[in-house]
């Protein structure tokens, strides 16, 4: 079952249509409960007593609909990889050795995390922008849990976590943003530094000490204690509206004084992604990163940004190795990958420019 | 000028006030860098706690949290703390730090449903009211201003659930 929650293609008609910079909303809520040490401190028994309290605990939760629970030890490396390559799961949960483990919604909307850093990691993603129904949907499974268990819990400190950092609110409330204008402008860093000083953290694309591939950042709260969850949300969005604003003004820029150069790179991503027969998966996300790109400019169909959502996460290692349904080298994988990716492009149109002369 | 931490020549010179004290520390590039201090981003709790170190005495570095073990050195080693009952022992050397990881050091988000916390809330703001009223009968004005702005944070915190 869990397996075919994990195979399964994203959404269907339900998705909403992708928009340009904004990839996805996500919050996260950090709890404990009571009377059990933390992750990092408890003897395995204590964590599976952890566990299976959780799980208890979840079962008929509103929001929590169609969801199946499995625990980390019993799936495979490929398994773990997946999940972390879809945003599901952390790298660190994926390194965990007994007693943690998943719940997961059929829709793959809601993932919680037992037994990784705190006792419970509850995590509802959305494509696009859309914080209300994100948190309103994470608040719902909170209080649902809440009702069965106890959280560790103090009136001035908020909810107690392993770490100090995420004490109070416990929540990281974070959007992925594709931000190649500023990139390629340069400005990326300058960026960063301005945005920290708003207590907002920039990461690459799978969160703390990760790379920016594709031109992908998560932006997130630094700070969790001290506001309430919707100033935290409210802060959050109006710096990335101010983002936004940046990212458009650096494309236009590149458009006016060096269009050549951006047109050509676009236009090379295109061939290239139509006839590749190696390519590493930091290319692709290169690549693909140019044509959603592209689509933003109007100089490709618009349903091309849906498919260079979908083709970031195929080309993750893990998911090429799914692919190929069996143990595959990685100079094969580099294969496959660039099979995968012609395949997908085949019937891509080269740049329109007509709406820009 | 020397680095703090090592022998190199210091670049970076950080003041900071903590406590309405102030501190001044000096350090070269690479310790700068790998102390987080130039990157607000990774700004972890064991650098800041080296900071504060200036000030901890040695009666603070015996603290053990009964219940689960973790020593005042393992938590400023990995910045975790090991359950509940460590935030009432390592207060003391939280407080100071929360000021600087954090926009404010009381809890202004949801609150848990749950009977317990409820219910101690429940009972903090009817002590406060009673404080309150009392203050007012004994014409202890200053007090009753405290108690009244508490009171008033306390009912924000109940509203401001999202």
């Amino acid at each position: 079952m869990f397996h075919k929650i994990l195979n399964k293609e994203p959404g269907g008609k339900k998705q909403p249509k992708a928009i340009p910079i904004t990839l996805s909303t996500r919050i996260r809520l950090a709890r404990n409960l009571r009377q059990f040490p933390f992750p990092g401190r408890a003897e395995v028994s204590q964590k599976r007593a952890v566990l299976s309290k959780c799980i208890d605990a979840m079962s008929g939760i509103k929001g929590l609909d169609n969801s199946v629970s499995v625990e980390v030890d019993d799936l495979s490396e490929l398994d773990r990889q997946i999940l972390v390559e879809q945003h599901l799961i952390s790298p660190e949960l994926s390194q965990v050795e007994e007693g943690s483990g998943i719940v997961l919604t059929e829709d793959r909307s809601c993932c919680i995390m037992i037994n990784e850093e705190d006792h419970l990691r509850i995590q509802v993603l959305r494509p696009g922008l859309d914080f209300s129904s994100v948190w309103k949907h994470a608040d719902e499974v909170d209080s649902g849990i809440e009702s069965a268990i106890s959280y560790a819990y103090d009136g001035e400190l908020g909810f107690l976590t392993a770490c100090p950092t995420n004490l109070g609110t416990g929540m990281r409330a974070s959007v992925m943003m594709h931000l190649p204008g500023l990139v390629m402008s340069k400005n990326m860093d300058k960026v960063i530094n301005a945005v920290n000083q708003l207590g907002i953290a920039v990461r690459g694309l799978f969160g703390e000490g990760s790379d920016a591939n594709g031109s992908i950042f998560q932006i997130s709260n630094q700070q969790t204690l001290g506001e309430s969850e919707s100033a935290i949300i409210d802060r959050l969005n109006s710096t990335l509206e101010s983002l936004v604003r940046q990212e458009n003004f650096a494309r236009e820029k590149l458009l006016q004084d060096d269009r050549s150069r951006l047109v050509d790179k676009m236009s090379r991503a295109i061939g290239s992604l139509k006839t590749c027969h190696l390519i590493q998966s930091a290319e692709a996300m290169d690549l693909i990163s140019l044509v959603r790109l592209a689509t933003d400019f109007g100089m490709m169909p618009d349903k091309f940004r849906g498919l260079a959502d979908r083709m970031f996460i195929e080309v993750q290692p893990g998911h090429v190795q799914l692919s190929a349904g069996k143990a595959v080298e990685p100079s094969q994988r580099d294969e496959l990958r660039a099979e995968l990716l012609r395949n997908h492009f085949l019937r891509a149109p080269l740049l329109d420019l007509s709406s820009h002369s | 000028m020397k680095c703090h931490h090592c022998d190199k020549q210091a670049t970076v010179h950080l003041t900071q006030i903590l406590n309405g004290q102030m501190h001044k520390m000096d350090l070269c590039e690479s310790c700068a860098q790998a102390k987080g201090v130039t990157n607000p981003e990774n700004l972890s709790i064991s650098s800041l706690m080296d900071k504060v170190e200036l000030e901890v005495d040695t009666s603070v570095t015996s603290m053990v949290c009964e219940s689960c073990g973790t020593t005042h050195q393992e938590f400023k080693k990995g910045g975790r703390l090991g359950c509940e009952a460590c935030y009432h022992v390592f207060r003391p050397i939280l407080d100071p730090l929360l000021d600087g990881m954090h926009a404010g050091t009381k809890h202004l988000g949801k609150v848990p449903a749950g009977s317990e916390s409820r219910i101690q809330f429940e009972q903090s703001i009817d002590s406060l009211k009673k404080k309150l009223q009392d203050a007012v009968e004994k014409e202890d004005f200053e007090k009753a201003a405290e108690f009244r702005d508490q009171l008033k944070d306390l009912q924000n915190q109940a509203k401001t659930t999202v």
